[in-house]
């Protein structure tokens, strides 16, 4: 592979070892003298622990030694973290209940760690667990959402009263209503964001060593940011020194947000390996997986829209309250506030909004960050009422979102929920997305669907969201205890290869192609000679990790300043080579010149001068090893617009999806192939959680209905169509490759983009304010039909 | 108690002692050591496991080691003639980005090309949607998986393979 520039479609340098089986996933390690963890769990949503036996289980073949909570709190190991502080409305901190690795006295849901075998094989560990004879006195459990914050309900934490742990405000709320009082139209809805499983195809596991000799441990684990695990397990869990805690994130199948955070498994394997003085390993079965990887969404919300009669909206109001599960996840509180209510501007140029989140505890598994956290509530929250109002104003509902977009020429924008958008240009994005999905010719079709007795409808969807997360310093001002900037090492080796270690992580993004190319382009560096390397704590200088859509806009931004560095040196040291002013060379296509004349040096023998300096500078130090730290100024605000056009049987209650338009603007864009591939995952992780996917409660026993596979509905193949996508760019002004980040559009504007679809094709049936996603057959069959 | 049991795995003569509900994918991943072969439920939903055992594709959760004594597995370790020349599948992957992460890849290659051959190479896209209802993937959307595998269907029957 030669040189590649930014823009081409560069085919992925990882696919090789994925293809061939020759991917190493934390699973596939082997590591000697290996030991199995299994862990014992909840079968009650809320319950003591009188008695916990494990005299038989110790007993077990194989077993080398069990654990129970009451062994940890003796041995004093901390309580997991949330990471940021939300302040409520009166400026106190919210409510942060202890999180035990292991429970100790009380199991508050299902899945809830109650004891860890560890034994000489998988099966042995599993084997021994059943032997264990826990005495659980049952207590009432609160499951349900709604129900949560009602003074009678079952309480999750005794320091948590009411079940609340904030009640949090954003905007202006005598503003919003005295627009509300002149309005001409207002619109109100009330919404369900229904709770999803985020499902990476591969389950977490971990394995932990720990070396008697040196004192050091070593984690694999299934990591989207191995720094940040270390740093939690260090400061704050296990208390081990971070100097001598390695974490290391090898090949991680699929994230989604569920692997943000830390979580009791791989803190105990930790701490245990310690004790035992063994390795230990742990994969979660998938029921494990729905049972304990964080959750996402599950939102109640009611929201009003104020228009004037031309359809411009005056006004937005939103009350929300959000499950947060029994236990405050690592960024839990941040999720359904500062990355929720400050997109509810949305496109548009709404004046004032007002917003109350409550936010619950429940006697179910946490809820944190999934692919969008937040940002897909909000949009869906915005999208849904826009296209209500559009619909009870008679106006058409791409028009009325037109009438209320930024213009594009109003940027930097400050709107009224704290945000500050960069760069846009909406109605280009509209206009393309209107003409992929042949926008005006929806009548005809529905006509002839009528014609065949099927119910046809047509929803849009413009999403903004911010992402590329985030200013250090405004993160920090609200609550954050992370800074949240990326690292980068551009590491020359003498004979002119090069290695970028970077700080983000790559599940499936492509990171170890992207990368390379941006370097390949900037650099003007073959592709094959360049490798990235991630995941590694002792390797890569430091790294905040993958979520947010942050990797290319703030890692790949550190990756330009790092090759900028190398230039500068580069420079110098081709200067002295050809016995010229520094300033008199230039730097093109991966060589050094002198302008005006044809001297020139290859970057590859300024490399080799560095690290063979007989001929070199005086003042300088040899080698070509450049780190660099970038902290974004602002976040970036990728937009568009998605058209979502259904067919439904009224008959069966079946939605199928007959046409999905996507356009997005990501700013420049590296790699098209890479990016569409984004866009096409995002979209149908946002067309399961609008017709197919809900984590589902049996609201009494707290028992997870739809648990594994066979009961809840990941979309397959024949769920979804091929899509159609288009662009539209406007660089983002603020970071070094204008780039705005694209892995999580799909994910936000879809549930959207399919719901309008749906009540639009109810509405001629008079349907479309009964359904709630997912709209399974059955629920839309039921609206249909409901009298 | 452990039984025996041989078989041959991508050509290869192989044999061990299992225990009697030892699964054919764990013995290709723990006593073989070939973890090409993935785990991504408990279920038999997710097609991670997928290989050959005869010719046909078989999830590895869904069948005991012992079951498969005496037959012919391919795993996605065997496909490729060598590291450089990846099967027609596996390439058609590759050059249209049907994979992300990675985890579910190696039963989607396997489950493709399966179906590819029992459809005698004439497929559709709706064939290959319907036909992958056994394999789920959580990063692509699936749309890159079926261009992937109509591409690689042509590849396949160019190839004669």
């Amino acid at each position: 592979m030669g040189n590649v520039k930014i823009g081409e479609r560069v085919q992925r340098k990882e696919d090789r070892r994925f293809l061939t089986g020759s991917g190493r996933y934390v699973d596939d390690l082997q590591l000697a003298r290996v030991t199995y963890a299994y862990f014992l769990r909840s079968p009650h949503a809320h319950a003591k622990i009188r008695k916990i036996d494990t005299s038989k289980a110790a007993a077990s073949v194989g077993v080398v030694q069990i654990f129970t909570g009451k062994d940890v709190a003796e041995a004093k190991v901390g309580g997991l973290i949330c990471g940021w502080v939300v302040k409520d409305k009166h400026g106190n901190p919210h409510k942060a209940p202890a999180h035990p690795a292991m429970a100790a006295d009380t199991v508050r849901h299902v899945g809830d760690t109650v004891a860890m075998v560890i034994a000489a094989t998988a099966d042995q560990a599993r084997d021994a667990a059943e032997k264990i004879e826990v005495d659980y006195e049952v207590l009432p459990a609160q499951i349900n959402l709604a129900g949560a914050l009602d003074p009678k309900a079952p309480q999750v934490h005794a320091d948590a009263p009411g079940n609340l742990c904030y009640d949090w405000e954003l905007g202006d709320k005598a503003a919003v209503d005295a627009a509300f009082a002149k309005a001409a139209h207002v619109t109100k809805l009330d919404l369900v964001n229904n709770r999803l499983v985020p499902n990476a195809m591969e389950p977490r596991a971990a394995a932990a060593e720990y070396d008697r000799g040196t004192g050091n441990y070593t984690l694999y684990t299934t990591s989207q940011n191995p720094h940040v695990a270390r740093l939690v397990l260090s400061a704050f869990v296990l208390g081990i020194p971070e100097h001598k805690l390695r974490v290391i994130a090898p090949d991680v199948g699929g994230g989604f947000g569920s692997k943000i955070f830390i979580y009791p498994e791989e803190t105990m394997l930790t701490w245990a390996a310690g004790k035992i003085g063994r390795s230990i390993k742990w994969t979660a079965e998938r029921s494990e997986s729905f049972m304990t990887d964080a959750h996402g969404r599950d939102h109640v919300t009611h929201a009003e829209l104020a228009l004037d009669a031309k359809g411009k909206i005056l006004a937005f109001k939103v009350d929300t309250i959000a499950n947060l599960g029994a236990y405050l996840s690592t960024f839990a509180t941040a999720v359904p506030t500062y990355l929720y209510a400050t997109l509810l501007a949305g496109q548009y140029t709404t004046p004032v909004i007002y917003c109350n989140v409550r936010a619950a505890f429940t006697h179910t598994t946490p809820v944190d960050a999934y692919r969008g956290a937040g940002r897909p509530e909000a949009t869906y929250v915005v999208e849904s009422i826009v296209s209500k109002a559009a619909r009870e104003m008679k106006i058409d509902s791409a028009e009325l979102r037109r009438r209320n977009y930024i213009a594009k020429d109003a940027f930097p924008y400050q709107t009224p929920v704290a945000l500050t958008y960069d760069s846009g240009n909406y109605a280009p994005i509209l206009d393309q997305a209107m003409k992929l999905a042949d926008y005006a010719g929806i009548d005809a079709r529905k006509a002839a669907a009528k014609a065949k007795g099927k119910l046809r409808g047509i929803g849009v969807c413009s999403y903004i969201e911010a992402c590329g997360i985030a200013p250090s310093a405004v993160v920090g001002s609200l609550g954050a205890g992370v800074g949240l900037w990326e690292s980068a090492q551009l590491k020359f080796n003498p004979t002119g290869n090069l290695q970028i270690l970077t700080g983000s992580h790559s599940h499936g993004q492509g990171h170890e192609t992207t990368f390379a190319q941006i370097v390949s382009d900037k650099l003007g560096i073959p592709l094959d000679q360049i490798e990235v390397v991630h995941g590694d704590t002792d390797k890569v200088p430091f790294g905040m990790g993958t979520y947010g859509s942050r990797s290319l806009p703030v890692g790949g931004s550190a990756i330009m300043k790092a090759a900028d560095k190398i230039i500068a040196k580069g420079k110098k040291v081709a200067a002295h080579l050809m016995e010229a002013a520094e300033a008199d060379i230039v730097f093109e296509n991966g060589t050094f010149k002198v302008t005006g004349t044809d001297k020139a040096v290859p970057l590859g023998q300024a490399v080799f001068a560095a690290y063979v300096p007989h001929n070199y500078p005086a003042d300088l130090e040899p080698g070509m090893d450049e780190n660099a730290f970038y902290d974004p100024s602002n976040f970036t605000y990728p937009s568009g617009t998605q058209i979502c056009e259904v067919e439904v049987d009224p008959d069966t209650g079946v939605v199928d999806i007959v046409n999905f338009v996507a356009v997005d603007d990501f700013g420049n864009i590296v790699n098209p192939m890479v990016v569409e591939g984004q866009v096409h995952g995002g979209i149908v992780q946002g067309v399961g959680q609008a017709l197919l996917e809900n984590a589902a409660y049996d609201e009494k026993t707290g028992q997870l209905i739809s648990g594994s596979y066979m009961d809840y509905t990941m979309p397959r193949a024949d769920d979804v169509p091929s899509f159609k996508l288009g662009y539209e760019v406007t660089p983002c002004p603020h970071n070094p490759l204008g780039v705005k980040g694209c892995g999580e559009a799909g994910a936000i504007a879809a549930p959207a983009a399919v719901m309008n679809a749906v009540r639009d094709a109810l509405a001629a049936v008079g349907a479309q304010d009964r359904i709630e996603m997912p709209a399974t057959p059955q629920r839309v069959w039921a609206a249909i039909n409901a009298h | 108690m452990t039984m025996s049991v041989a078989m041959t795995v991508n050509g290869k003569a192989v044999s061990g002692n299992v225990e009697a509900r030892t699964l054919l994918v764990q013995f290709l991943r723990e006593h073989l050591g070939m973890t090409g072969t993935h785990v991504g439920c408990d279920t038999s939903q997710c097609g991670a496991c997928v290989v050959h055992v005869d010719g046909v594709s078989v999830k590895a959760c869904t069948m005991l080691a012992v079951q498969a004594e005496g037959s012919k597995v391919t795993t996605i370790e065997g496909l490729a003639a060598s590291p450089e020349k990846l099967h027609p599948m596996q390439e058609a992957f590759r050059e249209n980005h049907g994979l992300q992460c990675g985890f579910c890849t190696p039963g989607m290659v396997m489950s493709a090309i399966d179906l590819v051959k029992r459809h005698n190479y004439a497929v559709t896209e709706e064939i290959v949607r319907h036909g992958l209802e056994g394999n789920l993937c959580r990063c692509t959307g699936y749309h890159n998986i079926v261009k992937s595998i109509l591409a690689g269907a042509q590849a396949m029957k160019a190839a004669g393979v």
